[in-house]
């Protein structure tokens, strides 16, 4: 860890390095908002002191390596199956807490069985997916989430919809499952949108510590590299481009959620 | 403990549960499904994990989740189910974790049909995944050796963090026979070293099977490797019959060993000196032993319930001046003690010399 600066008595920090982020240089590239989700979970598991009861489970894609970037103890699932392996903690270890930390090919395209079972056991384990709407890791392929028109390696014309079908809506289709207590879509793409995504990762993880279910934060991201865009033309790509049809908001919040 | 009259699938359940199994995951497939259900009942009044998962993916995945979290952890499946779990096996067994996975092996390939069989032996002996590895494979010849093989299943993932896998063909899971459960274990009160717990008063603990350098990769999979070297020279397992003075051998495992051993035994009545060799350990296939008994021998025969798997074991075995014969039977076709003398009578006939027929033979 970095060695916190000593303040003087009358100054406050505020801003460090979270406790629970391990001070490593990532594998993510220039721009990516990885690195902003990193960090706010990272945060909101320091403010509600769980770094010593947190598990989190790898997704495989471009945060393969995520268990070593946090400073608590974590694995790697197999591509997709987060939600199983994090089922398997968690069932032995209720009052742990889990969770995933997974992107659109992993969740949404080969995982996307055990999302919606484990959101239909009422799994309480809390999923963090990351939307960029492409293959980041594998350079760029069409995703479940890409959207229609959206260029890529494998949709090189633009993703036509009388072939791969139309943009698969995570949040939406989790939040219609009795046993998902909190699905919530945020965006990355400015720092008004970070401040309300921190929040609900909290939320997400006070719904899992008060045992009411399934939880997910849908998180829009940006892939500058493999969008072909700088990290500023990226975020804005996000706005004018994502926002439309992955709309942020509540999907699902059960009642006791809302207390919390 | 009394004896008692239990189905196989049924008394591998309790075994497994009395030798501390804490978390069972499983997905329904005949001829396994009665271990599942037995399971379904006895978990939870124990207090116990158990989960019916949303396939054979996900069970084994939720298997190497209890298993990150240091649970005594367990699946059920047969051929199609296994073949589905490959990926999770292959995960599990790069993560140097402790697993036990039953095999109740049905006839294949594809969906095959739900009779016994032991057609995954390629499968769960020489991987049960992609990559470099084996897991260790026991296969039962009755109810009572597969639940005293379930306990050892579980001791043998413990010690050596290892996959293992007991592959028991459908007449065992489906057979009932007399047989005596071990004493009920108490849980461990502790988890062990590897377990994900949560990093309190301690640095935070990865499991992933991960090595990005191929450096870090391949001195990985080398300690796999002195692994099952150790495992080699110190787990094999086999049973044998009427070997001593024996000078043709017949060797098979499962219900096909057990045939095997009725036909051995009707062929000494007949005069014919033969014996039985019957694995249990598949991997590590017991070849210190068998090696030692075919060097005795002037030729073999090797039953199975399959085209010919571990057939390709015993010639590594054997090496080039042995004779081989085999019988086989398929596709959920169990041989008879007949089919078995009568393949037995005909290879020994063939090898051994001293069985020439004499008949037409001109003396001087």
């Amino acid at each position: 860890m970095s060695p916190i600066p000593m303040v003087p008595p009358a100054m406050e920090p505020v801003y460090q390095h979270p406790l629970a982020l391990a001070d490593v240089h990532t594998t993510y590239c220039p721009g990516c908002t990885h690195g902003i989700a990193h960090r706010l979970i990272a945060e909101a598991i320091d403010e509600l002191g769980l770094r010593e009861r947190a598990i989190l489970v790898a997704p495989v894609g471009c945060a393969v390596f995520s268990y070593e970037y946090f400073n608590m103890d974590g694995c790697e699932a197999p591509h997709g199956r987060a939600p199983a392996m994090a089922t398997g903690i968690k069932r032995c270890q209720p009052d742990q807490i889990v969770m995933t930390y997974q992107g659109d090919g992993d969740l949404a395209s080969i995982g996307i069985g055990e999302a919606i079972h484990a959101a239909s056991r009422a799994e309480p384990i809390t999923i963090i997916f990351v939307n960029n709407a492409i293959y980041g890791m594998t350079g760029g392929q069409m995703a479940p989430t890409t959207l229609a028109g959206q260029k890529t390696t494998s949709s090189p014309a633009g993703r036509a919809i009388p072939i791969p079908g139309q943009p698969l809506h995570i949040s939406e289709l989790l939040a219609g499952l009795p046993g998902s207590a909190y699905v919530v879509r945020r965006s990355l793409h400015d720092a008004a949108n970070i401040r309300k995504a921190k929040k609900a990762i909290v939320t997400a993880l006070k719904v899992q510590m008060a045992g009411l279910g399934f939880s997910l934060v849908e998180l829009l991201s940006s892939c500058p590299t493999n969008w072909g865009m700088t990290p500023p033309q990226a975020l804005d790509w996000i706005k004018t481009n994502m926002l439309p049809i992955y709309p942020v908001g509540d999907y699902k919040i059960v009642e006791a959620a809302k207390q919390l | 403990m009394a004896r008692q009259l239990m189905k196989g699938n049924v008394a591998i359940a309790e075994a497994a549960l009395r030798a501390g199994l804490e978390a069972y995951f499983g997905y329904p497939i005949t001829p396994q499904t009665e271990l599942l259900e037995y399971l379904a009942q006895r978990m939870p009044e124990l207090g116990r994990v158990f989960l019916q998962a949303e396939s054979e993916i996900a069970a084994i995945n939720m298997v190497y989740g209890a298993a990150c979290a240091g649970a005594r952890t367990m699946t059920s499946s047969s051929g199609p189910g296994m073949s589905l779990m490959q990926e999770g096996l292959s995960y599990i067994a790069g993560s140097d974790i402790p697993a036990v996975v039953v095999d109740v092996m049905r006839g294949g390939p594809g969906l095959g049909n739900i009779q016994p069989s032991q057609s995954d032996y390629f499968q769960v002996t020489r991987s049960a995944g992609h990559g470099d590895y084996h897991p260790i494979v026991l296969a039962p010849g009755s109810v009572q050796e597969a639940v005293d093989l379930t306990v050892l299943a579980f001791d043998l993932a413990d010690h050596y963090r290892h996959l293992v896998i007991l592959a028991a063909d459908g007449l065992i899971g489906q057979m009932m026979e007399p047989c005596e459960l071990p004493p009920m274990r108490p849980l461990p009160s502790s988890k062990p070293d590897y377990a994900l717990t949560g990093a309190k008063d301690r640095p935070a603990r990865r499991i992933a099977s991960l090595y990005l350098k191929p450096e870090d990769g391949e001195a990985h999979n080398r300690k796999i490797q002195a692994r099952l070297a150790q495992i080699r020279e110190s787990e094999q397992r086999s049973v044998e019959h009427f070997t001593e003075d024996a000078d043709f051998l017949v060797i098979g495992y499962g219900s096909a060993g057990r045939i095997a051993y009725s036909a051995v035994e009707a062929a000494r009545a007949q005069g014919l000196r033969a014996g039985l060799f019957r694995p249990i350990s598949l991997y590590p296939f017991p070849d210190i032993r068998l090696s030692q008994l075919l060097a005795q021998v002037e030729g073999c025969l090797v039953v199975e319930m399959n085209a010919g798997q571990m057939l390709e074991d015993v010639r590594l075995a054997a090496g080039h001046d042995l004779p081989v014969a085999f019988y086989g039977r398929m596709g959920g076709m169990v041989p008879t003690t007949e089919d078995v003398l009568s393949a037995l009578k005909s290879a020994y006939s063939e090898f051994v010399a001293e069985s020439a027929p004499v008949v037409g033979k001109v003396k001087g």
